[in-house]
């Protein structure tokens, strides 16, 4: 069988007595969607810090394509195909949602150690953002500071900043957080439309979203994975439904 | 130069945020207004001289010298605090750095022995600025390197450390004067020109400015610039995306720094004098001030500032010996009315004349 495309295998992260990931151990194949549910405080969005390398695991690996990249910066992971959306949103507040996702763009492709054009009017820049920007819905507020955007908006946007760094594993925490009826029923269709085309770990409070979507669905308690397997697997899961499920139902 | 003077006058009062939020296509009414706007300012510089010596007041020369040298100085820092959101303290070790290159070079040339044995000594200008710039920015990347490890309060502590060390070192250096200082009997020369004369030193420094802020200008739109300011907004995000944010700042950091060198240059020619005072924090402070009060992050912002600092520093010296009584409180106004300085101030007033 062929390795999947992001492997993590015994992750360890302490703080102080508290234990965010207990040997946590997952796996996404390429195209897959994978959810990662589980209730406040299991240690999600820790674990997408660990896997991005904005915060170092005490102890496991993580294997992206086959490569280890637990000693990689944020930076060279992004480079690697690596993309995640923040569940606070953050975003350049002083661009334009265009200049937002331009500068992914320009990221992805090489270095920008280029002092002298005007940035602003590279076209091939632009026209990628822009397509970017269609994708996640925002064509008609390009010209929009980050900043003057409804929440709604800012989720997409963060979406299309992480797309727009073309990554081959998305990492989503929690993209339907704080969202109405009318944009979730949005913003899932934008990841059901994005199925197949490439990895994703989906981290969701969401239920029907997450039903909705995932391939394989694993459950963190207490920074424990406590069952993973197929939604119909987990939904009739006895454990899972105590500890998670059933308050929800 | 018509086309650098143009697309400086786009740039001329706007703020970078609204030039980040707006780009532009094609040129527009108000791109005009700015590029006749930007034209007077220029000819009104250029004619500075003719009508100081037409109204016998030569000191205005002076004094307009010392604003455009303190504005390059300023517009530099600003690229590192008010673009990339790095706090230093401690740049007017650079400012330092590059008057001492000046001086020593001077020296050198004087006493016809060679520095470190091999270097020879050389009045100039060209050369001196040039190696101002240079070992500026090795001092940038050095200082850079060390401090951008660090972030907010510390960065702003281990720059000024940084800096108070040089400015120990050229106090305790008794072979450049020390304490005292050294002084540049004559000042560099360049090409054919007379630069004892005051106003052909002032069209020199005119000059350099105009150039310098014209690669500012670029600097700033370019890729380059765009993630600059990413990084100074949310660093997190641009790391996320593929940016090695250190890099960048460090890069930032240094073309700050050699600007600063590159001010400092043309400062020891003009006051023919260099001394520890250059380096001093209650420098780097001033700096500070005349970015933050003239617009941090706008192109002229800094410039603005300079200019207001030095005519509020002179005219009030000439009133009262309590100068900075007054002045304290003017800065004090001014930032906590005004957040975007004197380039906020600017774009006010035209948003009102606008309706």
């Amino acid at each position: 069988m062929a390795e999947a495309l992001l492997s993590i295998d015994g992750l360890v992260k302490r703080f102080g007595g508290l234990i965010a990931s207990d040997h946590v151990s997952l796996d996404v194949n390429a195209g897959e969607v994978h959810a990662l549910i589980g209730p406040n405080g299991a240690g999600k969005t820790t674990l997408i810090s660990q896997l991005m390398g904005e915060l170092a695991p005490d102890a496991g690996t993580i294997r992206l394509g086959g490569a280890d990249i637990a000693g990689m910066s944020t930076a060279a992971r992004a480079h690697q195909g690596l993309a995640r959306t923040f569940q606070i949103t953050q975003l350049l507040d002083e661009y334009s949602s265009l200049d937002n996702v331009a500068l992914a763009v320009q990221a992805r492709g090489g270095h920008s150690f280029r002092f002298w054009s005007d940035a602003r009017r590279s076209e091939p820049l632009r026209k990628t953002a822009l397509a970017h920007l269609t994708q996640a819905g925002l064509a008609a507020r390009t010209e929009v500071r980050a900043a003057n955007l409804a929440h709604g908006e800012r989720k997409q946007l963060e979406l299309a900043v992480a797309l727009a760094a073309a990554p081959r594993m998305l990492l989503l925490d929690e993209p339907m957080a704080g969202l109405g009826i009318a944009d979730s029923q949005q913003m899932i269709d934008i990841l059901r439309g994005l199925k197949g085309k490439l990895a994703m770990l989906l981290v969701e409070h969401d239920m029907d979203a997450v039903f909705a979507l995932a391939d394989r669905i694993s459950v963190l308690v207490y920074g424990r994975v406590i069952a993973s397997g197929d939604p119909e697997s987990i939904r009739a899961n006895a454990e899972v439904r105590t500890a998670y499920l059933g308050e929800e139902e | 130069m018509v086309e650098t003077t143009m697309v400086e006058t786009r740039m001329a009062d706007q703020s970078i945020a609204e030039t980040f939020a707006s780009p532009k296509t094609g040129v527009s009414q108000r791109d005009v207004v700015r590029f006749c706007l930007m034209l007077i300012v220029l000819a009104a510089l250029v004619a500075l001289p003719f009508a100081a010596r037409a109204l016998d007041a030569a000191n205005l020369t002076t004094l307009a010298t010392r604003i455009v040298i303190f504005a390059i100085a300023a517009a530099s820092l600003n690229l590192a605090l008010g673009v990339g959101g790095m706090v230093s303290f401690g740049h007017a070790a650079f400012f330092g750095i590059g008057g001492y290159v000046v001086g020593i070079l001077y020296q050198h040339f004087v006493s016809d022995e060679p520095l470190f044995g091999f270097i020879s000594g050389t009045n100039q200008l060209i050369i001196t600025a040039a190696a101002a710039i240079l070992v500026s920015g090795l001092a940038a990347a050095l200082f850079g390197a060390l401090s951008l490890r660090t972030s907010g309060v510390q960065f702003i502590m281990i720059t000024l450390a940084f800096a108070q060390m040089l400015f120990f070192l050229f106090v305790s250096l008794k072979a450049y004067g020390g304490d005292d200082g050294l002084i540049v009997r004559r000042r560099n020369v360049l090409f054919g020109l007379d630069t004892r004369d005051d106003a052909t030193f002032y069209f020199i420094c005119l000059a350099v400015a105009v150039a310098f802020f014209a690669l500012l200008h670029r600097i700033m739109r370019s890729r380059f610039g765009l993630v600059l300011g990413g990084i100074r907004q949310n660093e997190r995000r641009m790391a996320s995306i593929g940016i090695p944010t250190y890099s960048y700042q460090l890069a930032a950091f240094v073309i700050s720094g050699m600007g600063c060198g590159l001010a400092g240059a043309l400062m020891a020619n003009f006051a023919r004098f260099v001394s520890p005072d250059m380096l001093h924090w209650m420098q780097s402070g001033e700096l500070m001030i005349m970015v933050i009060l003239g617009g941090a992050g706008t192109l002229f912002g800094p410039a603005l500032g300079a200019a207001l600092w030095i005519i509020l520093e002179t005219s009030l010296a000439a009133w009262t010996e309590h100068w900075q009584f007054v002045l304290g409180p003017v800065i004090i106004l001014i930032i906590l009315f005004f957040r975007g300085g004197l380039q906020g101030i600017l774009t006010m007033i035209r948003g009102i004349a606008h309706g």
